[in-house]
């Protein structure tokens, strides 16, 4: 690999912008490819815009010889509404892993650096937060103030947009009384079915941080099975 | 979350090495048959002096990537190395978990 190389891959991962080193493996010759910009090489765009889409790089035959193509996409989100105190080691264990963690509150108290160092901290009101982190189909999203007015509109705009996993957290009694809410507010139960509520595998989990294992647990669960 | 650790972290450990003035080496899975410990893109970055980080495998083969990738640091053609299915008994170097994969490894080069 060049130096240069390496150096616009990291690039690139600083910009969020997703990029596929195709390497011939006869004798390591690299190119990097955009899949925001034109592709020149024509046999190479399905390919590439497949792994990037499924996120998993592979081998290909080019008109010269054997390719590898790694895809380096940008990191997976979770947006966690309310930075109350499961919120905590559920930011630092989805930073291990390799999520882009930001946690929406509007109350100051709760969304403290103090509280979640070098955490993105969005302190605005959350259909507001939501609009500005416009989150796409590599986006998770999980409630946990157990607050309607700050849960419902996050999880609203959550059901109009394609993240890969939606998580509410409250017992079965206020799952219901959600649900309820959301379906007067115009969702049809198909769409209200993609909220796991309660949220988490069922494992016992009691501290905070063992909650923040069943929710992660179940997120992973959704993104690769 | 300076603390994390997934495969990006590689990537930037090989820049850290380079600018402290370190050959750096790169192995990437390439190619997984069967049931293989990790998947297709998985980096391992090797120092000159054997220091490593990241893996290709469950820690079956990266002894041998490792001594593979001090050899070829001085080199400027990549090299595919293959790995199978290891007999248990024997001081073979494969894979236990019954799989097999292709590994690529090159050196990082210019300044």
């Amino acid at each position: 690999m060049q130096r240069q190389t390496l150096d616009a891959l990291l690039r690139a991962r600083d910009e969020k912008r997703a990029v596929v080193l195709a390497t011939r493996l006869r004798d390591g010759i690299e190119k990097l490819i955009y899949p925001s910009e034109n592709i020149e090489e024509t046999w190479l765009i399905e390919p590439v815009s497949q792994v990037v889409k499924s996120d998993k790089s592979r081998t290909v035959e080019g008109p010269d010889g054997e390719w590898f193509l790694n895809v380096f996409n940008p990191p997976l989100r979770l947006i966690l509404v309310g930075a109350v105190h499961i919120a905590q080691p559920l930011a630092r264990m989805a930073g291990d892993l390799g999520y882009d963690v930001a946690v929406i509150d509007p109350r100051e108290a709760f969304a403290s650096e103090e509280r979640f160092p070098g955490v993105r901290l969005v302190r605005s009101w959350p259909d507001e937060a939501m609009a500005e982190l416009a989150p796409d189909a590599r986006t998770a999203v999980v409630t946990l103030t157990h607050d309607p007015k700050l849960d419902d509109p996050a999880l609203q705009v959550a059901l109009k947009a394609p993240c890969f996993y939606i998580g509410s957290l409250g017992s079965k009694k206020t799952h219901a009384a959600r649900l309820e809410r959301l379906t007067a507010a115009g969702f049809d139960e198909a769409t209200l079915a993609r909220i796991h509520g309660p949220v988490g595998l069922a494992i016992g989990a009691r501290s905070p941080a063992e909650i923040a294992v069943s929710i992660l647990a179940e997120m992973t669960a959704r993104l690769r099975t | 979350m300076s603390e994390t650790f997934t495969d990006d972290q590689v990537l930037e450990q090989a820049a850290a090495w380079l600018a402290g003035g370190h050959k750096v080496a790169l192995a990437t899975v390439i190619e997984t048959w069967g049931s293989a410990p990790r998947p297709v893109g998985s980096q391992l970055v090797i120092r000159d002096d054997t220091a490593f980080t990241g893996s290709v495998s469950g820690g079956c083969i990266e002894g041998d990537v490792i001594t593979r990738a001090l050899d070829l640091m001085e080199r400027d053609a990549p090299e595919i190395l293959e790995y199978g299915v290891s007999d248990a008994m024997a001081w073979e170097v494969g894979l236990a978990c019954g799989g097999r994969i292709r590994v690529l490894v090159e050196p990082v080069k210019g300044v």
